[in-house]
């Protein structure tokens, strides 16, 4: 009966299809829109229900560092909001070694809890997903 | 009264662009290099800047950042030595002590 839902039968194909999606995050944050945009797609798939993973390398880990303070630049600072990822089941968050290190940083540097990964690693990562969406 | 030197700005990451390797490779003795927005990393230790900034320090080039920049991206503590902070207020004070700018795009 698919009257009542206008001939949409959403429910039926989509429920119960999990995808794979990992979200590459490449940018700084601040600099440019990617890295807010990245987290508010992230945090729309979460809404989904989807299988999610966050992949940070190059640039990218520096949305992760520790101690950011905007005000003085007055943008919302949104490196609080990888904490509360948990909290959406998005538990998945992958950081390049190889990057990490390029940039003087450490683990101990991260505002959140990372699985460490090669770039070897990483590529394993991506080769692994149905969708792959690239900030 | 004579004005500074240039004044060079660099506001991207050099880690993404080769902005700052290119500044530094034209900078000359006495002239100004300010890294502002993403350009500031340049300054930290341990990026891809570091060995720029070592150099342009020690050709005599004075290497400013702007603190709420670093700030906001949680780089404050490691600053490289030898380079100087300033606010918005001494942003403008550069731009209208030197006699030319150029900014890096």
């Amino acid at each position: 009966m698919t009257e009542s839902t206008g001939g949409i039968e959403m429910e039926e194909d989509s429920a119960g299809t999990v995808k794979k999606f990992a979200f590459v995050n490449r940018k700084a944050p601040y600099g440019t829109i990617y890295a807010l945009e990245s987290l508010e797609v992230v945090l729309i798939s979460a809404a989904f229900d989807q299988d999610v993973s966050l992949l940070f390398l190059d640039d990218g880990v520096y949305q992760l560092k520790k101690g950011q303070a905007t005000k003085a630049i007055d943008v919302k600072n949104f490196s609080p909001t990888y904490r509360a990822l948990e909290g959406y089941d998005i538990e998945k968050l992958y950081v390049e070694r190889e990057s990490l290190e390029a940039r003087g940083l450490t683990e101990d540097d991260l505002v959140v809890p990372v699985e460490l990964v090669s770039a070897a690693e990483m590529a394993a990562i991506m080769e692994d997903q149905d969708v792959v969406l690239s900030f | 009264m004579g004005k500074a030197d240039m004044l060079h700005i660099v506001n991207k990451s050099p880690s993404e662009k080769n902005t700052l390797e290119s500044c530094v490779r034209h900078a000359k003795p006495h002239s100004t290099i300010l890294l502002i927005e993403d350009g500031v990393y340049g300054v930290t230790k341990g990026s891809a800047g570091e060995k720029l900034i070592k150099q342009a320090l020690a050709a005599n080039c004075t290497v400013c950042a702007l603190w709420p920049d670093l700030e906001a991206r949680g780089m404050q503590d490691s600053v490289i030595d030898g380079v100087k902070q300033v606010d918005y207020g001494g942003f403008v004070d550069l731009v209208a002590e030197s006699k030319n700018v150029q900014s890096w795009l």
